[in-house]
């Protein structure tokens, strides 16, 4: 009997290897990036080709995959924010798509005055000038939201509404309602490629802020502490954490992230149009903080999970524009895939799915130890 | 405590209605003189550069020293513009202008109108209800404007014809007219082939994104049909990124809607191949109906098209939109 017994055992440490694996918040976003990727690899393996083009003797990188990277920017650094919001405040804000139009035309209004002839030095110190700003600008919005949010104890949803729905006319009386187009070339860099680099820069400055965030979250209390407020507010005052101050310092946070969302996107199209800058880009965002499995009602959460939601999405995106599915019909697509990953992602749903493991796990115990 | 809050609110409350009313009452007598009173719905005026010069146009005919009293609505939603006609036509309009975002729907609103006595204009956008209902319809021909494009460019004389079609918002009267010549063409000729057919609801970035999506396929395209000067933009910045010509020299041919003033600097540069009029200037057309009666159901502005080797500096001065 001991020899069964020998047997069985590393049998159960694979399956209760499984079920840490299966009880992980990062398995289901990561599930269903690799079972997008099967599916496409099945259905057009020429998806993922990547490949190095001249281009006005710069070697760049070009290919699908390039691009999900290359367009899930915004996305993946709007997560960030997003996902620290929702675990402080339990809310979210939805109006980060038109914070982004007030970002981009703080940049735009910025970089307009200037002549397209000026020397590199002072372009970059231009350009730098124009992000600075656009961060403040968009840093004070942020604590506008953050301190409706947080002082007045107004729902999330609604205090942020007010920006949702004055944000684009505020980004066009800050240009004057002018349609701006920026001529000189070096102002695509940030959103395109800088001559020499054959990666997307979008990439380059995702990167930095993951890490900055990487950084911040291993040596500082923001996750204890906004995690702490949004499980209990009262407690954690009691604990000596300020919940007033944390929800507005989360809500900042997003405003930074969204001053270089902003930036890419004004980058990319080198000009301004303040309808459709950012259009409806909130409810990507929310849904990447979903899609990483994420109690939308605040609380703990899982940065990491947040940001490969958001690359799911842009990789959906890219794969149905591949297929040539209208672009009016992907959000149909794109609507199915998220309810089956939202409900798989529950945590509900995962505890149910947990507690059946267990169930599933200990009769085959009480079986092992009756045979013994 | 609470009691005296509540107190308090409830004043404040009937203060507002009243002075409200004091205000409405107010509205009634200015209404009294002989100002003629317009309500013009509009789509946004930021929605492109020909939306903003379009707006502007009727903002400086519609004045007070030109006898009119004119409050504006902007919106790109169809059922906000209906439900904001219904308000003009409670407030007792005189006339009402209305560029619809939308073809349908609007029927049950307009009969509305013709009972309450307002005479409806349509301007720069057809609506499909019967001629009836609206006093005259001043319009880009939409369909004409795609035939222009697409005779221009089957004058070209390309041996195959491999096309990026980047349609605006479905629907949208613009879209189906310029849509519909394209198809008719390409339906009719087998060496006219659609590449990928999507539309980017007038989005620069997203007409970015689909063509990007076509060089990473790796497919071969020679034309870009972009039904307005935005997306041409945005497909372009894709094509820049890439390292593939285009223009006059290059291996695609980029054609623009619209003629804002840069895009046909664009052209003039040699960047682009081709840019349609659509003609934003239509308030002294209105105002002429107004004073004089209609005499024909609708009137189409004129409109050109710009071909890239013959247009000059005095053509963007004359026609582009700034």
């Amino acid at each position: 009997m001991t020899t069964s017994g020998k047997t069985l055992k590393p049998n159960t440490s694979v399956k209760s290897a499984l079920g840490r694996l299966a009880s992980n918040q990062l398995f289901i976003p990561i599930l269903a990036l690799i079972l997008l990727s099967l599916f496409v690899l099945i259905a057009k393996p020429s998806f993922f080709n990547i490949e190095f083009k001249n281009v006005d003797g710069n070697n760049i990188l070009q290919g699908n995959l390039i691009t999900v990277l290359d367009k899930a920017s915004e996305l993946a650094i709007l997560a960030i924010g997003m996902t620290l919001v929702t675990s402080a405040s339990g809310g979210q804000d939805i109006s980060v798509g038109a914070m982004i139009a007030i970002a981009g035309s703080v940049v735009i209004r910025v970089v307009k005055g200037y002549a397209p002839d000026i020397s590199g030095g002072q372009f970059a110190g231009m350009i730098i000038t124009a992000f600075l700003l656009c961060v403040v600008v968009s840093a004070l919005f942020g604590a506008f939201n953050g301190s409706l949010v947080a002082f007045f104890k107004i729902q999330p949803m609604v205090a942020t509404l007010i920006l949702f729905t004055a944000g684009r006319s505020i980004a066009q009386w800050i240009n004057n309602n002018e349609n701006i187009t920026i001529k000189d070339n070096r102002f695509g860099y940030f959103g395109g490629f800088i001559p020499g680099v054959p990666i997307p820069t979008p990439i380059f400055i995702t990167a930095i802020c993951l890490g900055i965030m990487a950084l911040v979250l291993k040596f500082t209390n923001l996750r204890l502490y906004s995690q702490s407020v949004g499980i209990n507010a009262s407690s954690s005052r009691l604990n000596g954490i300020n919940p007033k101050m944390m929800k507005l310092l989360t809500f900042i946070i997003l405003g930074v992230c969204v001053a270089v969302c902003g930036f890419i996107k004004v980058s990319r199209v080198s000009q301004i149009r303040y309808t459709t800058i950012g259009n409806a880009i909130e409810m990507d965002a929310i849904l990447a903080v979903a899609l990483g499995g994420n109690n939308l009602g605040g609380g703990k959460f899982n940065m990491t999970a947040s940001v490969i939601g958001a690359y799911v999405i842009q990789f959906l995106t890219t794969a149905l524009m591949s297929f040539k599915v209208p672009s009016t019909a992907i959000y149909a697509y794109k609507a199915v895939i998220v309810i089956v990953l939202v409900i798989l992602s529950a945590p509900i749903v995962r505890e149910k799915l947990n507690d059946l493991k267990k169930k599933l796990f200990s009769s085959q115990q009480t079986k092992v130890k009756e045979v013994s | 405590m609470k009691k005296g809050l509540k107190k308090i609110a409830s004043i404040i409350l009937s203060a507002a209605l009243l002075g409200s009313m004091a205000f409405s009452i107010a509205g009634c007598q200015k209404s009294g003189s002989d100002l003629i009173k317009v309500g013009i719905i509009n789509n946004n005026p930021d929605e492109s550069g020909y939306r903003t010069a379009n707006v502007n146009d009727l903002k400086n005919t519609f004045t007070e020293e030109n006898g009119y009293e004119a409050s504006f609505f902007y919106n790109n939603k169809n059922e906000e513009q209906i439900a904001a006609a219904k308000g003009f036509i409670q407030d007792g309009v005189d006339y009402l202008l209305i560029s619809a975002a939308g073809t349908t729907g609007w029927d049950s609103v307009l009969q509305d109108a013709q009972a309450a006595g307002i005479k409806v204009i349509l301007f720069d956008r057809t609506i499909d209800c019967d001629e009836s209902l609206y006093e005259c319809a001043i319009v880009s021909d939409m369909p004409k404007e795609g035939e222009t494009a697409v005779n221009w460019l089957a004058a070209q004389g390309l041996d195959e014809y491999n096309i990026i079609h980047i349609q605006g918002v479905m629907g949208s009267s613009a879209q189906v007219g310029r849509s519909g010549a394209l198809d008719d063409m390409v339906a009719a000729n087998d060496n006219w082939n659609i590449v990928v057919q999507q539309t980017a609801e007038w989005n620069s970035e997203t007409a970015q994104q689909i063509v990007q999506s076509v060089i990473d396929s790796g497919e071969s395209f020679n034309v870009i049909y972009a039904e307005n000067d935005d997306m041409a933009m945005g497909a372009v910045q894709a094509l820049d990124q890439a390292g593939i010509t285009h223009g006059v020299d290059g291996d695609v041919i980029i054609m623009g809607f619209d003629c804002n003033a840069w895009a046909l600097e664009e052209l003039l540069a040699g960047n682009w191949n081709y840019d349609g009029q659509c003609n934003p200037f239509q308030a002294s057309t209105i105002d002429n109906v107004i004073r004089n009666g209609a005499t024909q159901k609708i009137v189409y502005s004129e409109e050109k098209g710009f071909d890239a080797t013959t247009i000059t500096q005095d053509d963007i001065d004359t026609y582009g939109i700034r």
